[in-house]
């Protein structure tokens, strides 16, 4: 019995082997070739809002696009270099946290791949640059909306992890609201992980009892509690108006596009280098934006409407910059 | 802020989000005393309840019916526990060991599935959730109303499954020759009790309890799968199944004071107390963690658990 199991095992594990280099013995047919490395499932809307740019560019471009998800923490330098001895042209992926190590150290052995990762570090010379989403803007202009029209005064915010990028939503959200209302509370819970649906569900119906009558809904559980209560929600990284229409009244939305086409675009002329490329997710460069009203357009007052419609003409002018609050905000 | 912790809309919440957030931890820490009690754990536990939320969801996805998609889970939870019954009790291997190996591999299955049938789209599939159903006259009570008779039919089933699991283990036949062959297999094998055999429908009756609890959160407290979506609940039912001393009301008791420490934690993280948030998310486990030490000092553990039975073995 354990003589077969053993017999057995081997032979998986050499069929395994036999089969784990992929398409890795082809010949490079010139073809542009682009990997993502996500360490959730691209259900996250971060990894979610990455992966969309990239199949669209892909397809536009005609080039190949490959993607790992759910890669973890003890995987991810393994992962990113299987790509890279692939010879793939441009690696990117979510990083943060327990990716930015690996990710950097497989960058170095392989200077003439160009990588992007998403960080809040520095870069790292020569190949290995840094996003980040910032949509810091499109969460302002929501806490405009949320402070013009909450009833009870009191705003939720529902996130994940106090992490400069998440607080920069967080802190542009609560300004935006007290621009336009001075009375405004803004009650903040952390559910302390990137995926927690029904601890997020229950931090939302925490805020509804308190009175709160607009949540901004950072992470995946919120829709359902104001769903059952009736309030409205914001959503967060893509328009997320699909999963609640009754409910979500525009979303923050990141778009990757501006980043990738600029960075396919500099690697095929040979001008890549390590840089930040966050400037491509502002507003005034189409990768950050609030998704439309939908459905719950005419809930919205006219003068909500104009003061946000100014604030976004005054933003991608450059003529009003949304303050950065990278601090943690704390419940009012 | 003592104000606002005592107020009806804050009471009433609290006792609400308690029994909700509680309703998955019992369920499965029922499952778990179930099959602990034949002497064997069930570590697969975690895996098992995500299989559930995502055969559950899909089921419903697919066919629209919320209740086939609570049998589907159910039926998937049998399906993982029978590999379970076939790695530690026929073959009698580590039951740690296969336990978390089935974990992992329902973790990867349950992932695949669901990228199989609804491929990779950005914004998840949802569907239409269970609502919450308000009991006729008793949900007009004040405060109890609101929170104990307003509920999802899962709830209310899960609260009717603690005196039945109770009096089956310990009022029926049935639930002797379990508990028997939990304390010693080889006894009650010479009185003509199948343990193998017994043991596997005990497996096979708690997976359906976790296929069900992880069901609960894809069908009824949410509305989509997402990966992750257990949290850990499979691993705080193995601490509250120790916490209750093998004993079903006793471990939903401490299924209850988990819910109701994470429904405190969230309300006091939104009260705006300057702490970090960490110490609020703590709060739950670190309390499971100390009842743990004093009650499992006094902790009665079955004493056949984790020993494959081999009829060839001496016995005691």
């Amino acid at each position: 019995m354990k003589k077969f199991l053993l017999i057995a095992l081997v032979g998986l594990m050499a069929v395994t082997f036999a089969f784990a280099g992929g398409d890795a013995e082809q010949a490079d047919d010139g073809v542009f070739k682009m990997a993502a490395i996500f360490q959730t499932s691209i259900e996250e809307p971060w990894d979610g809002a990455i992966h969309v740019a990239a199949l669209k560019i892909a397809e536009e471009m005609g080039l190949t696009y490959e993607f790992a998800e759910n890669v973890k923490a003890a995987d991810f330098s393994k992962v990113v270099r299987e790509y890279s001895e692939r010879g793939f042209d441009f690696i990117i992926g979510d990083a943060f946290l327990a990716g930015e190590e690996p990710s950097r150290a497989v960058a170095k052995d392989y200077p003439d791949i160009a990588y992007a990762f998403g960080s809040e570090f520095d870069i790292q010379a020569p190949n290995y640059s840094v996003f980040d989403n910032w949509i810091h803007e499109p969460a302002y202009l929501s806490g405009v909306i949320a402070g013009m029209m909450t009833e009870s005064n009191v705003l939720g915010v529902v996130a994940a992890i106090p992490i400069p990028e998440v607080n920069r939503l967080v802190g542009a959200f609560k300004a935006g609201a007290l621009s336009v209302n001075s009375n405004v509370t803004v009650k903040v819970a952390m559910i302390g992980s990137w995926f927690d649906p029904p601890k997020a569900k229950e931090a939302a119906v925490s805020m509804i009892e308190a009175g709160a009558d607009f949540l901004f809904a950072e992470r995946f559980g919120v829709f359902e509690a104001a769903k059952e209560a009736g309030v409205y929600a914001f959503g967060n990284m893509s328009d997320q108006n699909a999963l609640a229409p009754d409910v979500v009244i525009s979303s923050c939305v990141w778009d990757m596009y501006p980043v990738l086409k600029n960075s396919i675009d500099a690697i095929q002329n040979g001008t890549w280098k390590a840089q930040n490329l966050k400037d491509w997710s502002m507003m005034a460069a189409g990768g950050s934006s609030l998704a439309p009203y939908h459905g719950l357009e005419s809930k919205i007052p006219a003068d909500v409407k104009a003061k946000v419609a100014d604030l976004q003409k005054q933003i991608m002018a450059g003529t009003f910059v949304v303050p950065v609050i990278e601090t943690p905000t704390v419940s009012d | 802020m003592m104000s606002e912790i005592f107020s009806v809309a804050f009471i009433t919440g609290i006792i609400a989000a308690t029994l909700r957030m509680s309703t998955p931890i019992i369920l499965a820490t029922l499952g778990e005393i179930i099959t602990e009690r034949s002497g064997v754990l069930n570590l697969g536990i975690e895996g098992t309840m995500l299989f559930g939320a995502a055969i559950g969801f899909l089921t419903t996805l697919s066919t629209g019916s919320l209740w086939l998609g609570v049998l589907a889970a159910a039926l998937a939870g049998i399906a993982l526990s029978l590999i379970m019954a076939i790695l530690s009790v026929y073959l009698g291997l580590s039951q740690h060991v296969s336990g978390l190996g089935i974990t992992i591999f329902a973790s990867g299955l349950a992932m695949f599935i669901y990228r199989l049938v609804v491929g990779s789209p950005t914004v998840p599939p949802i569907i239409d959730p269970f609502s919450p159903i308000a009991i006729p006259l008793l949900s007009r009570i004040p405060i109890l109303g609101g929170s104990f008779f307003t509920q999802y039919s899962l709830t209310y089933i899960t609260w009717l499954l603690i005196p039945a699991v109770s009096i089956f283990l310990f009022k029926t036949r049935a639930g002797l020759r379990v508990r028997t062959i939990g304390q010693n297999p080889f006894a009650a094998d010479t009185v003509g009790v199948n343990v193998n055999l017994t043991r596997t429908l005990c497996l096979a009756a708690g997976g359906a309890f976790f296929g069900v609890a992880g069901a609960f959160l894809t069908l009824a407290h949410q509305n989509m799968f997402l990966i992750d979506v257990i949290g850990g609940r499979g691993w705080i039912a193995i601490a509250m199944t120790i916490f209750g001393n093998w004993n079903p009301v006793m471990g939903a008791v401490g299924g209850l004071i988990f819910g109701f420490l994470d429904a405190l934690q969230l309300r006091l993280q939104t009260l705006g107390v300057d702490l970090p948030f960490h110490i609020f998310l703590m709060i739950p486990y670190l309390i499971t963690i100390f009842a743990l030490i004093s009650v499992s000092r006094k902790a009665s553990v079955p004493a056949g658990l984790l020993k494959p039975y081999r009829r060839e073995d001496k016995g005691g």
